[in-house]
């Protein structure tokens, strides 16, 4: 009883420096929609990743292992896809082209892959190019160990940055007191390699005994957003809090952003996981949702074709299915407003080489956001 | 006294209901309950509350407790479409969670005998892998 006072005491505490965040954690309901959502693909599950090929075709991932070519309308399979292990949250996830695409025909993927000894799965990135609607000249550039049975946090996004390097997330993989703070351990970790899968020589933990090198940042707990910011060319990421304490971070070189020592989160329970959400030597989130909107998916708006969207970040939310657009000050977070409501849970987003914005909606398809005249 | 002596043989017989639980059935709950905190928890929540209009409860469910066979194979295989649970129409995907069928007849058992729930017969493995998609 005297426990439950005290979780009680702390319940509390956490609410009300949760709250302390201010009126800047609302969502907003707009009046004027300067769009109409058109269902481009229908008839899909869990359309986790997206990519649009140079021809206005698209290849789109099911999280089920399914890849598909969407072009003139239709949808084929691609075949030879890698093994997916579907179990929980893993699964086929995403899909980014080459900067160079164009070049050099490498398509990335993650996926929860079995490879290995023991028993469940892990994280994998793989390159391959696409030729006859298969995929050709696989090759693994990174893999998650050990595996596990554990059905959660596989992360798992990927993206370029400027200089061409390759960043990608693993979540934690359901073992929060024994990967995300541990460098020479998988998961709750952002990796950055080659396009090749080559480590770079200045990669922060390249000389810590025993760290996995490709790591780049570290004590995330299941990353699902990662994008580039346009005008700065940084990497930014959003994660997946508990219970609240979802958070948007600018991915730093070498940094600790706290999992799971501080969070702005608690356990599902309702317990509180720490009364820490600051900490010396770790990141504080530029933003942090509570209650969780769990977000997947992230795109900044760098075109013209809404008005007053340009530099905004959009972000899907699985839980409360809408589509959250946040303006920002720099890296502020001045405004949060609700669109796409009750279509669905809203797994990606992705600005188009047109220009347009493309959401992935669960257990619907992929829409595109056509602009109002 | 006849009527107290009834009385007290009743509240005894169900208090040894209670605290003198199946064996087997207390185990497989228990396994069930870690089941549930790796893969149900982000969307049917701590307490089997659900989240109203987006994520059935489990809590108190009619229609788990009423639909034992079509719960196990929404576990098993997945879900997709209109479901009406407590009153209320939810429309939503669960994806197929690749459980084995021991683990689907844990997590069955869990959520069959929490938060208020609770359901006499227990789930087996047999009873899991006699239903098919």
């Amino acid at each position: 009883m005297k426990k439950s006072i005290v979780y009680l005491y702390l319940f509390v505490v956490t609410l009300t420096f949760s709250c302390a965040q201010g009126p800047e954690n609302e969502v907003n309901t707009p009046e004027n929609i300067p769009f109409t959502a058109e269902l481009l693909i229908d008839g899909l599950q869990i359309p986790w990743g997206m990519a649009f090929l140079p021809d206005g075709s698209m290849l789109v991932t099911e999280k089920s292992g399914e890849l598909i070519h969407f072009k003139n309308g239709e949808k084929m399979m691609i075949s030879n896809v890698p093994s997916i292990y579907a179990r929980g949250q893993g699964g086929l996830l995403d899909v980014v082209l080459h900067p160079n695409y164009s070049d050099n025909g490498w398509i990335y993927f993650s996926y929860a892959s079995e490879e290995g000894e023991e028993k469940g799965g892990h994280t994998a990135i793989t390159r391959a190019r696409l030729k006859d609607n298969s995929l050709q000249d696989i090759e693994v550039l990174y893999k998650g160990t050990p595996n596990t049975t554990k059905g959660q946090h596989f992360g798992s996004r990927i993206v370029f940055d400027n200089e061409g390097y390759l960043y990608f997330s693993i979540g934690e993989r359901g073992a929060r007191d024994i990967n995300p703070q541990d460098l020479t351990r998988d998961g709750g970790k952002i990796y950055r390699l080659f396009d090749d899968g080559r480590i770079p020589e200045d990669n922060p933990f390249v000389s810590t005994e025993g760290a996995k090198t490709a790591i780049y940042s570290y004590g995330h707990r299941n990353p699902q957003g990662l994008t580039k910011h346009p005008e700065t060319g940084r990497i930014w990421n959003h994660e997946h809090g508990p219970k609240g304490g979802d958070e948007i971070n600018i991915v730093e070189k070498g940094a600790n952003y706290g999992w799971p020592l501080i969070t702005y989160g608690i356990n599902y329970s309702g317990t509180p996981i720490t009364d820490k959400t600051e900490m010396e030597g770790m990141k504080q989130p530029i933003h942090y949702w509570v209650p969780s909107i769990a977000p997947s998916g992230m795109a900044f708006v760098t075109s013209d074709k809404y008005k007053g969207w340009k530099g905004n970040l959009l972000v899907g939310s699985l839980v409360f299915q809408y589509l959250e657009r946040l303006t920002l000050e720099g890296s502020q977070v001045t405004n949060r407003e609700k669109l796409m409501g009750d279509l669905g849970r809203v797994r990606n987003v992705r600005q188009g080489p047109d220009g347009l914005i493309y959401v992935a909606i669960e257990g619907k398809g992929i829409y595109k956001l056509v602009p109002k005249e | 006294m006849k009527i107290i002596v009834l009385i007290y043989l009743a509240v005894i017989i169900s208090l040894s209901f209670l605290l003198f639980q199946d064996p087997e059935l207390d185990a497989s709950i228990q396994r069930g309950n870690e089941i549930y905190a790796d893969f149900c928890v982000t969307c049917h929540m701590g307490k089997g509350e659900g989240v109203p209009y987006t994520f059935p409860p489990l809590a108190k469910s009619d229609y788990l407790m009423n639909n034992r066979e079509a719960s196990i194979k929404g576990i098993k295989y997945g879900r997709q479409g209109e479901l009406t649970v407590n009153g209320i129409v939810y429309n939503n995907t669960m994806d197929k969670l690749g459980l084995d069928d021991e683990e689907i007849a844990d997590v069955m058992n869990y959520i069959l005998n929490s938060w208020g729930n609770s359901s006499d017969q227990m789930v087996t493995l047999e009873e899991v892998e006699a239903i098919t998609e």
